[in-house]
């Protein structure tokens, strides 16, 4: 075994395959970008080679310098994590130059694999299943139009080179594949300076499933089940599940050995994935193969209890599998949760700066991985699995210069249904504030009636939130219930309250029962009962709640059960109340007592100022310069200010035509996040 | 005796009404409570208690001798915040628009002195449309027995004023001599004189809002502390800032039961200050995590936020903070954030609760506007205040302290207790640059031996160790251990007895 390996990677990654590396007892080495001086992974690591500036192209890509890294260290051996060099057949080529091994895939997998048209002719010769289609060039309109009718419509005409939708485009009719062929076509040619174009029937009610496969260099492989990554926001997967709520043992059969066959096929030797595309109809089609760890590879480790990371060490060592077909079994189920550092209502905008708080979720051990010892960390054990992959830590930056990606949290549980609802208290539990992230957005698609039912095709996010989305409320039931604790809540701190030195003697303030919660625009009335064990709280319709927690006053994050069942609310301050995040709902929770209620309603609703007549600053910045005057007629696009923000200039433009009427900043002002920069008639 | 007891229902509900109620309702139109209903938000349920409730007016001009409505136009009297004494007034617009009589301000001159003599603070709602006319200069009598009074009470017990409506003449300079004023926004307005006298003297066209409400008062002039969306929450609000202030002048700061460890450690402060210099932080995250519960009451929060001034505990007591904010201007001193901040370590050493300062300063603002506004004498202030207080002083260094602003900041020189610097500090007469430039004029003609030149001053002076090395740094400490440091070193200072040679007063550069 390697006594020394290098980490060709940063972020959670890195730190990823640092533990599995360390339980086998292998020396790790980080390398870092001036951007990751303090990283977690360098910190974790045994030893860290700096590699130059935060962009990655002049850093963790740069071969030459990754090559130098190795020497210099004495690595034996490089894992590449994901993304950067991991799917680089120069990289790998450059390593057995140098007889250092690969955690990876031989050379000829990695290019076999990474053009689209060969893996397709591949894996057709390999009886894997692919999507009807005409592998050729296709020449010209009419062409196109006659291999259409072949397929069948509706059918997608792809750019070779594509990715990311560009150069996609789909037709349903004659007309649109001639048009479809030409937009691609141009778009590709564009794009990709490659403007090869192929035609491949449309699948409806798609869903991405994929399957893990695992082979050594003495042509055993195996499959370790399939995990489901329907729920995708622009191509990038958000929600990740194993094993499918779709798929049953035969389709899951046919798909691993179809995987299966197609990594032999290539002499592959390690961890890898086989992308499908499945219809309605259980049909499912080879899209394309990852020859590489895949971001959401511990779902498939907690349902099997391989560590993949130990797996593809000990492959590249050239040991033999250990584990056969048969020794792979699924148990329980596995979610994972994508935590983003994109701010959900602004359009999911990448969003950097200090994380001046993060407080994952205590992390839990069970499940197969336990059962094997192959659990990283010292979790303690629990009746269910809670894991967070990160790179990060409190007072951490997230830089512009690499993923947003910042954890990955993964429950495990016998069931679907407990695995979710794990998730739910998990994401519940999970402080993170300095910037804006996808917890409740996370949250929303736990609790979404179609991800329950498992419905989900990878059009999810788009269908559901075709605006964006804007926060979620809650349901009357689990209103309620926040309702209850929240009263139960602010007794607590009231009472606190009255027992401030100084006060009169014989003549102090009782905190009384009956209180009146108002939170999403509804009112609760009720009346608290306390004893030594919590609080019993009575509706005014009737009903009780019986609340029980050690939340105390000015605790950040409440932990509570309402009638047995588990509520955990991250609690802030709002006068008169708290401002209560739970389920991915945000809101204020004011809690009166019946008199101040009454007079509270009194009080006007003001109106939030109509914006759309405003330049709003974007991001909390430096005003650089105001390009315009009071009284100038502006048209669209042009520059009205620049703000700096985070050492970059923004330059901010008109939307559309209008007449600037008041000006409230100039240059040298520092602006807060929406604060109003000019105003137009 | 029945009748008598009837009698006395009947007249206190009269009393109740105050204007009647259809002047209530429409009160509650404008979206404002009543005065009445003030109180009781204000005070701990059921704990007012009122004086001076059938008091009239002795007018007799303009036929006021046939409208005498019991209470005339003021509510006053006492009650707790929770089970602490306070005195409270509260005008009612109810009644001639809340206008100011002669007994009108008698009854709060009752309270005031009540309020003096027991050591409780005053509360003032203020709702008044000004002056009684019809009372003439027995209503400016009135005023002046009120300013004469807030004068005696400013030091001895707090002051606060809310302001829940029109504010205006001459009724503005009591609340001018209170400790705090809050505002409700767009309810409430104050100015010296109104729009329309504005129009006729300057020709200028101002709305009353633009002239004098919530946003002017709190982000432009400086006059308000805060402002708060409506009278609910001012109220409220105005509950927890008690909750943080002392009686008065000889009754210690309240402490309460705490739930966060005061020897916490905060790991993620070591990597607060950015490697960069010249790179700012949010110094809210450093006061966030050094009180209790990360609970900030923040006074003046729109104005000269170069500067942060306001209110957290640490072991459930109550310390005043004020902290340079690198986020706005660099967090230079200038004008303004020299004389918030001078106000605000004037009231804490007068009520003796403990100063934190959290300095990174790279010194005053410099430029004409600063010089031709008097940046001199305005600086002084923050200084003289300072160096005057003779409460506990606790001063943490997170980065620059440059040149005279280092001096201002509760630096050991001006009688600080504790003075502690981070690793980051740098305690110098000004940054490396500058320096150079003037020590090593003759050389600037060379880029590289400036740069050399640069990086030896850097090496030199930019830490904080040639302070601590003078013994003017008390302690060079790690940032994750700074709760536990500073709420130790103000346990130690429960004790502190410090007083300044008598005098009759001082003179502060004002």
């Amino acid at each position: 075994m390697f006594k020394k390996i290098l980490i060709a990677n940063r972020g959670e990654i890195a730190c990823r395959v640092i533990k599995s590396a360390r339980k086998m007892g292998i020396k790790t080495v980080a390398i870092y970008s001036d951007a990751d001086r303090s990283a977690l992974h360098v910190k974790m690591a045994d030893e860290a080679v700096h590699i130059g500036p935060p962009p990655a192209n002049q850093s963790y890509i740069v071969i030459d310098k990754v090559m130098a890294a190795i020497k210099g260290s004495g690595a034996e051996a490089v894992h590449p994590g994901y993304g950067f060099l991991s799917e680089n057949s120069k990289f790998a080529q450059a390593l057995a130059a140098e007889g250092v091994a690969f955690v990876g895939p031989p050379v000829g997998a990695i290019e076999s694999m990474g053009d689209k048209i060969t893996s397709k002719k591949i894996a057709q010769e390999a009886g894997v299943s692919t999507v009807p289609g005409y592998m050729g060039l296709i020449e010209d309109q009419d062409e196109a139009v006659r291999i259409a009718g072949e397929v069948g419509y509706p059918v997608m005409i792809k750019a070779s080179a594509g990715g990311g939708g560009k150069g996609m485009r789909i037709a349903w009719n004659d007309e649109e594949t001639r048009e479809g062929f030409e937009s691609s076509k141009n778009e590709a040619a564009n794009s990709f300076g490659d403007d090869r174009i192929f035609i491949e029937k449309f699948i409806t009610q798609p869903r991405h499933i994929e399957i893990q496969v695992l082979c050594d260099s003495h042509g055993n492989g195996i499959y370790l089940g399939e995990r489901e990554c329907s729920i995708q926001r622009r191509q990038q997967k958000v929600v990740e599940e194993a094993p499918s709520p779709f798929l049953d043992e035969a389709t899951r059969k046919k798909m691993g050995e179809q995987a299966v066959a197609l990594a032999q096929a290539v002499d592959y030797a390690s961890a890898g994935t086989v992308e499908f595309i499945v219809d309605g109809d259980k049909n499912f089609y080879f899209l394309e193969m990852n020859t590489r760890l895949q971001v959401e590879h511990p779902v498939t480790e907690l349902i099997t209890g391989v560590d993949l990371v130990e797996q593809m060490i000990r492959v590249a060592a050239g040991e033999k599998l250990s584990i056969t077909q048969d020794d792979v079994t699924l148990k329980g189920w596995a979610i994972e949760n994508r935590l983003y550092a994109e701010d959900p209502y602004r359009g999911f905008l990448p969003s950097i700066g200090r994380l001046t708080t993060y407080r994952p979720p205590a992390e839990q051990a069970a499940g197969p991985l336990l059962d094997n010892d192959k659990w990283q960390g010292d979790a303690a054990p629990g009746p269910v699995a809670v894991r967070n992959d990160t790179g990060v830590f409190e007072g951490g930056e997230i830089s512009m210069y690499y993923d947003p990606m910042i954890a990955k949290l993964c429950t495990w549980a016998p069931t679907r249904d407990e695995a979710i609802e794990a998730m739910r208290i998990a994401l519940d539990s999970f402080e993170v504030e300095g910037i804006g992230h996808n917890l409740p957005f996370l949250s929303a698609v736990m609790d979404h009636p179609i991800f329950i039912a498992g419905d989900m095709t990878t059009a999810f996010i788009e269908e559901q939130y075709p605006e964006g989305f804007d926060g979620v409320s809650l349901p009357q039931g689990d209103l309620q219930r926040v309702a209850a604790a929240a009263a139960a809540m602010f007794r607590v701190a009231e009472i606190r309250r009255t027992r401030i030195s100084g006060r009169m003697d014989h003549h102090e303030r009782r905190v009384g029962r009956d209180w009146v919660v108002t939170a999403q625009g509804e009112s609760f009335e009720l009346a608290i009962d306390a004893d030594q064990d919590g609080s019993t709280v009575k509706f005014t319709d009737g009903s009780t709640m019986r609340v029980t927690s050690d939340w105390t006053p000015g605790d950040p994050l409440a932990t509570l059960e309402v009638d047995g069942a588990p509520l955990v609310l991250k609690v802030g301050k709002v006068p008169g109340g708290f401002r209560i995040r739970t389920r991915g709902a945000d809101m204020a929770v004011h809690v009166r007592t019946p008199r101040a209620a009454e007079l509270a309603t009194l009080m006007p609703e003001k109106v939030a100022p109509d914006t759309s007549k405003m330049l709003l600053c974007p991001m909390p910045g430096l005003i650089v310069k105001v390009d315009v005057e009071i009284g100038d007629e502006v048209q669209e696009g042009q520059a009205l200010c620049t703000v700096e923000a985070m050492k970059m200039e923004n330059i901010l433009r008109a939307e559309k035509k209008g007449k600037v009427s008041k000006i409230n900043a100039s240059a040298g002002d520092s602006l807060a996040v929406d604060e109003v920069i000019m105003e137009f008639e | 005796m029945k009748d008598i007891l009837q009698e006395l229902e009947s007249r206190r509900e009269t009393a109740r009404l105050g204007g009647g109620q259809r002047r209530i309702d429409s009160q509650h139109a404008k979206g404002k409570l009543t005065a009445r209903e003030r109180v009781e938000l204000l005070l701990d349920e059921d704990s007012f208690e009122e004086f001076d409730m059938f008091v009239a007016h002795r007018c007799t001009e303009f036929g006021m001798e046939d409208d005498r409505p019991a209470g005339d136009g003021v509510i006053t009297g006492w009650g707790t915040i929770n089970g602490r004494m306070v005195y409270v007034f509260s005008q009612d617009f109810t009644v001639f628009g809340g206008s100011l009589s002669e007994t009108h301000a008698q009854k709060i001159c009752k309270i005031m002195d009540m309020a003096m003599q027991n050591g409780a603070p005053v509360i003032g709602i203020n709702d008044s449309g000004g002056a009684r006319i019809q009372e003439g200069v027995a209503s400016l009598a009135g005023y002046a027995e009120v300013f004469q009074r807030n004068i005696m009470a400013s030091g001895v017990v707090p002051q606060i004023s809310v302001i829940m409506g029109p504010c205006a003449g001459g009724a503005v300079y009591s609340p001018a001599m209170t400790d705090f004023i809050f505002m409700v926004k767009d309810t409430s307005y104050m100015f010296v004189t109104g729009p329309d006298v504005v129009k006729t003297v300057t020709n200028e066209v101002v709305t009353a809002e633009e002239l004098g409400g919530a946003s002017t008062h709190t982000k432009k002039s400086s006059v308000a502390d805060g402002a708060f969306e409506n009278d609910v929450e001012a109220l409220n609000e105005v509950r927890r800032l008690v909750d943080f202030l002392p009686l008065n002048n000889r009754s210690k700061a309240p402490t309460r039961p705490f739930f966060d460890d005061p020897g916490r450690l905060d790991a993620s402060l070591d990597t607060l200050v950015p490697d960069n210099p010249n790179t700012p932080y949010d110094m809210k995250e450093l006061i966030g995590k050094l009180g209790d519960e990360g609970d900030f009451y923040e006074i003046q929060e729109d104005f000269a936020k170069n500067i942060l001034t306001g209110f957290i505990r640490m072991e459930g007591s109550t310390v005043g903070v004020v902290a340079n904010q690198p986020m706005v201007l660099a967090g230079c001193l200038d004008i303004d954030s020299s004389r918030k901040a001078a106000r605000f370590v004037r009231f804490c050493d007068a009520f003796e609760i403990p100063i934190l300062t959290l300095v990174d300063v790279p010194g005053f603002l410099p430029g004409t506007s600063q010089e031709y506004g008097g940046v001199i004498k305005h600086g002084a202030k923050l200084l003289f205040a300072y160096g005057e207080a003779t409460v506990p002083k606790v001063t943490v260094i997170t980065r620059k302290a440059y040149g005279g602003a280092y001096d201002v900041m509760a630096s050991k020189h001006l009688r600080g207790d504790f003075n502690y610097a981070w690793p980051t500090a740098e305690i110098a007469v000004m940054g490396a640059k500058g320096a150079t430039e003037i020590l090593y004029r003759s050389e600037l003609g060379d880029p590289e031996k400036i740069a050399q030149r640069t990086a030896d001053y850097e090496d030199r002076f930019a830490n904080p160790f040639v302070a601590a090395e003078k013994g003017f740094i008390d302690e060079v400490i790690q940032p994750h251990s700074t709760r536990k440091r500073v709420c130790r070193a103000f346990a130690s200072l429960r004790g502190k007895s410090l007083q300044n040679p008598w005098k009759k007063h001082d003179n502060i550069p004002l």
